[in-house]
């Protein structure tokens, strides 16, 4: 009896080492480009071992028992007829309980620094979402542009507001998304930390063109930055 | 053409249609004399609908009983009807047995119409760029597919309960069966009304219907908030019955921890129905007030408030998703031990678990709205009591494997589907994590990761485990075995398909594939693994026509079934195949566990043999014994 333990363990370890590879090695997420998203993509690594981990036990020991324990032909004995351990139980009540509170934590943490304000002068953006487009304001700088465009490793605030239905505001290399709620201003911080083009979606569906809700939104030097803050208010 | 014209639902459908172009007419002409222009889509249709539907329930007959009642005729008791009449499935009859078949074939068909819905939709984003839809056409198909498919789930949900809980807790039928006749014939024009939608211009909101855009959407969505009415009500009108039947029809002995698993999971699906169905009835109200009357619940201009139809539409549609699931995961409790050879492992837990599913699943709506703008601490409470639910399915699943340890295994299909279930089913719970974690949910949510993650939970929590309660139940319902072949295929099929059309959705909701989009900007580099999804999806339609095909095949011409062909221990596999008109002429002495697999001289029930018409001798063995 002591075998099938020993083969189960052996293949479930094998199984979950196998699987943490594949969320380790194999890119599965776009290119990062905010502060934001580094702590995010540890924290779903993190998520995906554990839950990788936990499927290779459950797998492992359903296709194991299939194998291992199959009904031969002409057998109609029952199986011995265990109905149950309260040890057991126990603890596959308590582990569960105790790993998602400790992950329940660990993003609590997570989510309490992406919302607490930075130390300095925050750049304040109005984005301005409607059926279909976008439009960016500066209230520092007082004008308005059809682009979002921000200076690297400068803490960003966003401040979300809707003229018809709700929409979304997400660029996949920032991660973090918020919605633009009719009636209400919702907020979002970013420090974009890479140099580059993005483009911002909409990600809650808002009628007939909600798919083509995009706008470019690009993060410079800040140099570069002033520049066009420059041509903007001419 | 006599029997066509007596078939309740022709007469409903005709008197439904009547009533509608009066209700219609009516309004118009109303609205005429008071110096508006007759035509108004959404009050125009609403007037017609609320006078059709009467009209069309009372074609059908489903008042009759009360109607004679209210004159005092008395009211006749139904029965000396044949299994094989088929007229009957085609009225209001009050045979729960019926009734659980009539809801099945029905949620069948809305899934079938709902799946090719999708299907042309997947072809418009298996590229990039806009193929042959209108991105409004798409919207329509998307929503359509979302709503009408979980409508199919609530039907089939009651289908499951009601063909099987009277049998298996040896009651001769439901404890309210005009009640449960009535039940089902109001679902009827729900269907109907969800197939107009798209005619009637479709709408582009998605299952949720979230305001303001569903209170601008065309009249489509008007149509799909009256099926959600129908639909909601008959889902607290079988709560009711559900429970009522659980808690007073009990045979003799059979205590609460005797039931079997199902039973516990139907216990739990009724209270969810009763507690919290009408709350989405109030959000979707609201919704409709505004269309009609121009009331301005979620209209800021006039002081509403847009969230608060958020709020109340999770604090059903959370709940909900335990309706759809809890019932799927019984099929499973009940079929593992069957093919296993052994007593379900730890019956009393895995029988809680299901009410702290249902408690856990009250408290946590909010982790649907964590970007929609809740107060930013109120995220921390949620994603708290989220994270709780991990504990009781990981008790029913650790269940199953515990039971499958050191078994005697066989594969017959109805196993092969619920071990399919049992993995997609954790696939689902494991990739609903990083949505419940609010930092990941900020970055997942709205994408195809979520697309992905919500099918693995309604595949493996009722789409899987209904195709296995229909390959382990249909040789009681229809006295003949399905198709082994067939079944095996579908299901290596349906298994390959599924895992091939939703693992990859993961990779492209992470790599900025939003959900709800006709189509997507190539840059994105989506084209191919879109390609990949869109073919597997076609692989699951080809096993959705093997089954088809093996249900009407096997139906028609299909071997004998024996009574209880799987050496099942529960009430219903006591009987003959199909069981009799009443299931039991006496009341079975329910003696110990439906599952005391080897277990000596252990019996579930003492079922007296008194032969029902087409009762099968033979079986085998009434009396399960170890
Ligand atoms: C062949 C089988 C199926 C395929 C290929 C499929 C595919 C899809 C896809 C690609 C979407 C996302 C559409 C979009 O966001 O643009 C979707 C949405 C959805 N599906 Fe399915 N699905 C299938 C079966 C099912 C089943 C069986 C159910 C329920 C039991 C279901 C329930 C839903 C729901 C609720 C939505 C959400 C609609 C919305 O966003 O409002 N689907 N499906
Ligand atoms: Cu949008
Ligand atoms: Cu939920």
């Amino acid at each position: 009896m002591r075998k099938h333990w020993i083969a189960v363990i052996a293949l479930t370890i094998v199984g979950a080492a196998l699987l943490a590879l594949l969320f380790l090695k194999v890119p599965l997420v776009p290119a990062q480009a905010a502060k934001q998203a580094a702590q995010i993509d540890t924290l779903l690594t993190v998520q995906l071992a554990l839950g990788g981990a936990i499927f290779a036990l459950v797998m492992v020991f359903l296709v194991y028992s299939v194998i291992a324990f199959r009904r031969r032909p002409g057998d109609t004995d029952d199986g011995p007829p265990t109905e149950g351990n309260a040890a057991l139980e126990t603890v596959w009540t308590i582990i569960p309980l105790a790993l998602v509170l400790s992950l329940a934590t660990y993003g609590g943490i997570v989510l309490r620094d992406m919302l607490r304000p930075p130390p300095g002068q925050e750049l304040v953006v109005k984005v301005n979402a409607m059926q279909f487009a976008w439009l960016f304001e500066y209230p520092q700088y007082g004008f308005t542009s059809p682009q979002l465009r921000m200076p690297v490793d400068q803490p960003v605030l966003l401040r979300l507001a809707s003229r018809d239905v709700i929409h979304s505001f997400w660029v996949p290399e920032f991660r973090v998304k918020m919605d633009a709620v009719p009636g209400m201003e919702k907020h979002l911080r970013i420090t974009p930390t890479v140099i580059g083009n993005y483009q911002v979606q909409c990600a809650e569906l808002c009628g007939l063109l909600h798919w083509a809700m995009r706008a470019p939104v690009s993060v410079v030097d800040g140099a570069a930055f002033q520049q066009w803050i420059a041509e903007q208010r001419k | 053409m006599r029997t066509l014209l007596s078939l309740g639902l022709l007469k409903g459908v005709i008197a439904g249609l009547a009533g509608t172009a009066v209700g219609m007419a009516l309004t118009m002409v109303v609205r005429s004399a008071l110096g508006y222009p007759a035509w108004q889509p959404d009050q125009v249709t609403l007037a017609g609908t609320l006078v059709g539907i009467p009209a069309y329930l009372a074609g059908v007959g489903a008042f009759s009983a009360w109607w004679g009642w209210v004159l005092g005729k008395g009211i006749e008791e139904p029965g000396g009807h044949h299994f094989w009449g088929w007229t009957r499935y085609f009225g209001a009859d009050p045979n729960h047995k019926v009734i659980g078949i009539q809801y099945m074939a029905t949620s069948l068909v809305v899934i079938a119409v709902a799946g090719i819905y999708q299907l042309i939709a997947r072809l418009e984003t298996s590229q990039p760029g806009l193929q042959f839809l209108s991105p409004d056409t798409y919207n329509s198909l998307m929503s359509l597919h979302g709503i009408m498919m979980l409508g199919a789930v609530l039907l089939g949900v009651s289908g499951m309960i009601n063909y099987l809980v009277p049998l298996m807790i040896g009651a001769r039928d439901m404890a309210f069966p005009r009640l449960n006749a009535f039940s089902y014939w109001i679902t009827v024009p729900a269907v109907f009304l969800l197939l107009f939608a798209l005619p009637a211009g479709g709408f582009d909101t998605g299952w949720t219907g979230y305001p303001p855009l569903s209170t601008k959407a065309p009249l489509g969505m008007q149509l799909m908030i009256l099926a959600f009415y129908l639909v909601g009500w008959s889902s607290i009108l079988g709560g009711v019955n559900f429970l009522a039947t659980i808690m007073k029809m009990r045979a003799p002995g059979m205590g609460l921890f005797r039931m079997p698993i199902f039973v516990w999971t139907a216990l739990a699906t009724a209270f969810l129905q009763i507690v919290f169905t009408q709350f989405v009835g109030i959000a979707f109200l609201m919704v409709l007030l505004q269309r009609v009357l121009g009331l301005g619940f979620f209209d800021p201009a006039k002081g509403g408030n847009v969230l608060l139809f958020q709020h109340l539409f999770w604090l059903y549609s959370h709940p909900a998703v335990y309706i759809f699931v809890l019932p799927g995961l019984g099929v499973i409790s009940e079929i593992v031990p069957v093919f296993s050879r052994k007593p379900l492992f730890g019956y009393r837990l895995v029988a809680l678990s299901s009410f702290g599913i249902a408690l856990q699943g009250a408290i946590v709506w909010g982790h649907h709205m964590f970007t929609a703008g809740i107060e930013e601490w109120l995220r921390i409470p949620f994603m708290v009591t989220t994270m709780l639910v991990a504990v009781p399915t990981g008790v029913k699943i650790f269940s199953w494997l515990a039971t499958m340890w050191h078994g005697k295994i066989s594969l017959d299909t109805p196993m092969l589907f619920a071990l399919t279930a049992i993995a997609v089913f954790l696939v689902g719970g494991l990739t609903g994590i990083p949505n419940g974690i609010v930092p990941t949910d900020l970055y997942i949510h709205d994408t195809y990761w979520v697309v992905a993650h919500f099918h693995h939970t309604l595949f493996g929590g009722f789409v899987f485990p209904a195709m296995a309660a229909i390959y382990f139940w249909f040789p009681k319902v229809t006295g003949r075995l399905l198709n082994r072949g067939l079944g095996k295929l579908h299901w290596a099929l349906m298994t390959v398909g599924f895992f091939v059309t939703y693992e990859p959705m993961f990779w492209l909701g992470l790599n900025g594939m939003r959900r709800r989009i006709a189509d997507y900007d190539p840059a994105l580099g989506l084209g191919p693994m879109n390609t990949v999804v869109s073919v597997a999806a076609y692989v699951i339609a080809l096993s959705m026509l093997v089954f088809f095909v093996n249900l009407v095949a096997s139906a028609w011409r299909g071997t004998r079934a024996p009574a209880n062909p799987w050496r099942s221990r529960t009430l219903e596999w006591q009987l003959s195949s199909p069981p009799p008109e009443h299931n039991f002429p006496t009341p079975p002495q329910v003696l110990g566990s439906p599952y005391g697999f080897g277990i000596p001289g252990s019996v579930h029930a003492v079922v007296t043999p008194a032969g029902g018409a087409g009762e099968e001798k033979g079986g085998l063995g009434r009396v399960s014994s170890g």
